[in-house]
């Protein structure tokens, strides 16, 4: 594929706002992780919460708009001055030659999850504030960045669970090839909610201590939430610190919540970011890994990692920091992967000690200074969706 | 305004009340018969294993049971990207994870849990024929139609050689509904190729904002048309059936139409 550059990015989690602030816990081994104090979730687990949410509505005339959802997505929007970035990119381009592509799995089911809190009784009607349209329904994290930028180009919500973000990078990519825009806000926003916690709770896939990707001892995830957000174009503009080489997808086509254990889905997807990139498996020189740290999860893409790529490259899991932000994660990791190019560091996965011995990658557990030209990102979701994202510095 | 996209349309499925196929639909969408809406029942695709067809909800029938239409047998299906549209996804699913999550213990359903990820459809679609290409699942509200047809125009510019393309809505149940009043359950489903394969037809697609809404002349028709998301692909199947050549504006983003042309085979 043509390389894609970032030209601007922003990124929101529990370690901080901006991507200043997620460089300095990655070097500090700082992890966002908190014990679950949401309201109405009572429940024994460590979530990654971004702070300050509860105190930011959304006001005129984006009030319609207010959810925790887009209220995340409004601090990544304001955050290292991403959307005076994008009004640069309108003024040159015209907001109607301008993308929107977000990944979310939620988005805004906070707000249904309240109305049915708030009903008199089991069957009565909904309460009147309740917004369908522009805080529950799939489309409204696109809806209100769209709204929120003034951009009238083509939009979408891609809602491929845990994948979601990451596919919004390949979905740009084709639209600028189809000549469909000139730019793309490609984004990830996914916020804490009653419905993926005890979702995943009834699944039995939620760690109560922090997760522990790799480990022996690992029991599930820990969950998070995030805003993030790139600006991509075909060519770099001044100031571009990055470049998606290439992106592959796949579908496990074996069950909507576990992984192929053989890894075979996930290894396709990484071969096809590898041909895309016109790399040899040997150039790449870190891998983030999916690494939610469920057993079955980190096996199989244990297996995939050492099918594509062999024992000898780096690999880790930023989940330990931030949690498993779901929709938002493919664009987390990719960028938190951007940053271990910027700090040339190899991030040790955070709270894992003992390292299953039937694993086999090179899981790194403490951070280490490494020369690192191209990194690869993982992202896998329920339904079986597989996509992997590979990066470099963008050439100076 | 924009470069257009060219497709062929090698097959089209549709279940909606009253229309149970393609088949079916063609003297209806030709005006020869009288469309007759009846109450639809949960669809069934024969290719399900009945094991695996008690898990899928209504929604994740229709939406498999639209795409096994435009598939001749389980082998065309397995290795085939496709793209799935949907504005609300599976609403009473929702419904009872919103329900559940106000009784003490919260007693969230892992199944229902599972299908209510709007890629659901997809993930089931994907384990039924066995197909490893990607799936993608969007949402752009009234306009996702639209959005699946961009999304599956661009996979056909960037070298797939046929994609899938399934739309379908569902109602949703009381509590919800008011907030979104849809008028029917409705799935379409486009097995879309590079231009000049051979099928029903050619259509170039293009973004435009000039254009007044394609309607249909039967009102009630037209109702299942406006009234559902996935149901604003009908013009195009009309216009297919009736094999005259066509100009249609589908409506996408306000004020963004998409402008169609329809070269029937």
């Amino acid at each position: 594929m043509p390389a894609l550059a970032l030209t601007a990015a922003t990124l929101v989690t529990c370690l901080g706002r901006g991507l200043a602030a997620q460089a300095e816990a990655l070097r500090a081994r700082r992890s966002g992780l908190t014990p679950c104090a949401l309201p109405f979730a009572e429940l024994d687990t460590m979530i990654g919460r971004v702070a300050g949410l509860e105190d930011e509505p959304l006001a005129e005339p984006f009030a319609g708009y207010d959810c925790r959802n887009n209220r995340l997505a409004r601090a990544g929007l304001t955050a290292d001055g991403f959307a005076d970035q994008v009004a640069a990119a309108a003024a040159r381009f015209g907001p109607e030659r301008i993308a929107v592509i977000i990944g979310s799995s939620t988005a805004g089911i906070d707000r249904t999850e309240a109305a049915y809190r708030a009903r008199r009784t089991p069957d009565g009607p909904l309460p009147d504030w309740f917004d369908y349209r522009r805080t529950h329904n799939a489309f409204s994290p696109a809806d209100f960045v769209r709204s929120y930028l003034g951009l009238a180009g083509i939009g979408l919500v891609v809602a491929t669970a845990c994948a979601s973000s990451a596919k919004a990078f390949a979905a740009a990519d084709r639209y600028l090839s189809a000549g469909l825009c000139d730019a793309a806000v490609v984004g990830g926003v996914d916020s804490l909610c009653l419905t993926t916690l005890y979702g995943f709770n009834a699944l039995e896939l939620i760690a109560r201590e922090p997760c522990r990707p790799w480990d022996a001892e690992r029991t599930g995830i820990s969950l998070g939430e995030a805003a993030g957000f790139a600006l991509v174009e075909r060519t770099p503009a001044a100031g571009s610190r990055w470049t998606l080489l290439g992106w592959g997808e796949s579908s496990d086509a074996y069950h909507m919540s576990s992984p192929r254990p053989d890894g075979a889905g996930a290894a396709r997807a990484m071969r096809q970011a590898l041909a895309q990139s016109g790399l040899t498996p040997a150039a790449i020189d870190y891998v983030n890994l999916h690494g939610t740290g469920t057993p079955s999860n980190d096996a199989a893409e244990d297996q995939a990692v050492l099918t594509v790529l062999g024992k000898e490259v780096p690999c880790s899991s930023t989940k330990g920091w931030t949690g498993h932000t779901l929709g938002a994660a493919g664009i987390v990791e990719l960028l938190l992967a951007a940053l271990t190019l910027d700090e040339q560091l190899v991030p040790g996965t955070l709270h894992s000690k003992r390292i299953d011995p039937a694993l086999g990658v090179n899981l790194r557990l403490a951070n280490e200074p490494a020369e690192l030209r191209h990194v690869l990102s993982n992202s896998f979701g329920f339904g079986g969706g597989n996509c992997s994202l590979v990066l470099a510095r963008a050439a100076a | 305004m924009s470069l257009g996209l060219q497709l062929s349309v090698r097959r089209c499925g549709l279940i909606a009340p009253g229309l149970a196929d393609w088949p079916a639909a063609v003297p209806v969408l030709l005006g020869r018969a009288p469309y007759q809406p009846a109450e639809l029942a949960k669809p069934v695709s024969e290719r399900v294993p009945p094991r695996e067809r008690r898990r899928h909800t209504f929604t994740i029938a229709l939406a498999l049971a639209a795409a096994h239409q435009v598939l001749a047998d389980p082998a065309e299906g397995a290795e085939l990207p496709a793209v799935f549209a949907c504005s609300g996804g599976d609403t009473d699913v929702i419904d009872r994870i919103c329900q559940a999550l106000t009784l003490p213990e919260r007693p969230v359903s892992p199944q229902q849990f599972l299908n209510s990820v709007h890629n659901a459809p997809a993930g089931y679609w994907s384990i039924a024929d066995q197909n490893q290409a990607t799936t993608q699942s969007l949402s752009a509200y009234d306009a996702s139609f639209a959005a699946g047809l961009l999304e599956a125009g661009a996979q056909i510019a960037a070298g797939a050689p046929e994609v899938l393309l399934v739309a379908y809505d569902v109602p949703a149940p009381a509590p919800i509904w008011p907030f979104r009043p849809l008028h029917a359950p409705c799935a379409v489903a486009l097995l879309l190729g590079a231009a000049g394969l051979p099928g029903l037809g050619e259509l170039r697609v293009a973004l435009t904002r000039d254009l007044p809404e394609t309607r249909l002349t039967d009102p009630e028709l037209e109702r299942l048309r406006a009234g559902n998301p996935a149901a604003r692909g009908l013009p195009i199947l009309a216009a297919l059936a009736q094999g005259r050549p066509a100009v249609l504006a589908l409506p996408y983003l306000a004020p963004a139409m998409l402008r169609l042309e329809v070269a029937p085979a």
